[in-house]
């Protein structure tokens, strides 16, 4: 696992969401796209969506079950969803330590 | 249908859980059922799950489980609930968090993953259980009642949130119903709460299976956000 098997994960279920929802999908979907918040590709509605997807497709790929809008994750300066690059962080932290609990 | 029917029930071990586990079953569906401690009992299609309602992990777990083997969810039925009568100054707070953890908890976390999982699909039915202590305001059931009363107001929120994916999500508040939660209550004490209701008599499993009917089928997809006593308030 890596952050960019991450990224692309979440690439590819931000690009399947966009044609869901039928939102302009900007020219190219980068790390550095704004998810979220000022100058962001999503409202809230798309970020629920977007954050349950990608629950989903971890569990499907990683085979763990995370839950991406913990408490930490609300309480954060930063939010980990506003970009593709720092919800990346935020996943690859979270698969990390749920991959230690399930061995403690 | 190709697909069968997947319902989730909590508390499925006893009560008002087991009696709709096995209505479901005999209409043919696939039953996942969870409770605090494991079932000495099997069923064809039944399968279930020994947890916390209010342990996220464990729910969690749950939810991998129905994904992994069943791919979607139709009908949640949250059922599992403590109750603990006592006049609210001898309320022990330990006891009061349980219930509060149980029945508020508890029914919030299952909603929020069943939720998740419908939406997929752009359908479900979800059915949280309140209770006629929240109209009737029974002395001895504050922490009860209001955790009741809390599920209710949640009800309805997630009513309008999951309106566009085409879930609903509904309350029952039955009767007094004959199961172990109400232990310990005198006959006197019953038949004096019996005495303010519309309809004076206990409700049965069988009245709460055919409301359930009603707010489960598919044809009620515009029914939503509702608490329906039994028995009249």
């Amino acid at each position: 696992m890596t952050t960019q098997k991450i990224e692309k994960i979440i690439i590819q279920t931000l690009r399947d969401l966009i044609d869901s929802l039928s939102i302009k999908r900007p020219n190219k979907l980068t790390k550095e796209t704004v998810l979220f918040g000022d100058g962001g590709i999503l409202d809230s509605m798309g970020l629920v969506s977007l954050i349950t997807d990608l629950e989903e497709k971890i569990e499907q790929e990683f085979n763990v079950s995370v839950i991406l809008a913990d408490d930490r994750a609300l309480s954060q300066k930063m939010s980990p969803f506003r970009t593709i690059r720092s919800l990346s962080h935020y996943v690859f932290k979270l698969i990390k330590e749920s991959d230690q609990d399930g061995k403690g | 249908m190709g697909k069968a029917e997947v319902v989730l029930i909590s508390g499925a071990s006893r009560g008002i859980g087991r009696f709709l586990a096995e209505h479901f079953l005999r209409k043919g569906s696939v039953v996942y059922g969870c409770s605090r401690s494991p079932v000495d009992w099997k069923r064809d299609r039944y399968f279930h799950h020994a947890l916390d309602v209010a342990n996220e992990r464990q729910v969690n777990r749950l939810f991998s489980s129905i994904r992994r083997q069943q791919g979607h969810l139709d009908i949640t039925i949250n059922s599992a609930a403590i109750a603990s009568m006592n006049h609210f100054l001898l309320m022990p707070i330990a006891t009061a968090k349980k219930i509060v953890d149980t029945n508020l908890i508890g029914t919030f976390l299952i909603c929020r993953e069943s939720a998740k999982l419908m939406k997929k699909a752009r359908y479900g039915r979800i059915i949280n259980f309140s209770s006629i202590a929240v109209p009737l305001k029974i002395e001895g059931e504050a922490v009860y009642a209001a955790s009741k009363s809390a599920v209710e107001t949640l009800t309805c929120i997630i009513a309008r949130e999951v309106a566009p994916y085409g879930i609903t999500c509904n309350a029952i508040g039955p009767a007094p119903v004959k199961t172990d939660l109400l232990r310990g209550i005198s006959a006197e004490k019953l038949g004096r709460l019996l005495e303010r209701l519309s309809i004076k008599k206990f409700s049965t499993f069988e009245d709460i299976a055919n409301l359930v009917d009603f707010l489960t089928a598919p044809a009620s997809g515009s029914i939503t956000g509702q608490v329906i006593y039994l028995g009249g308030p």
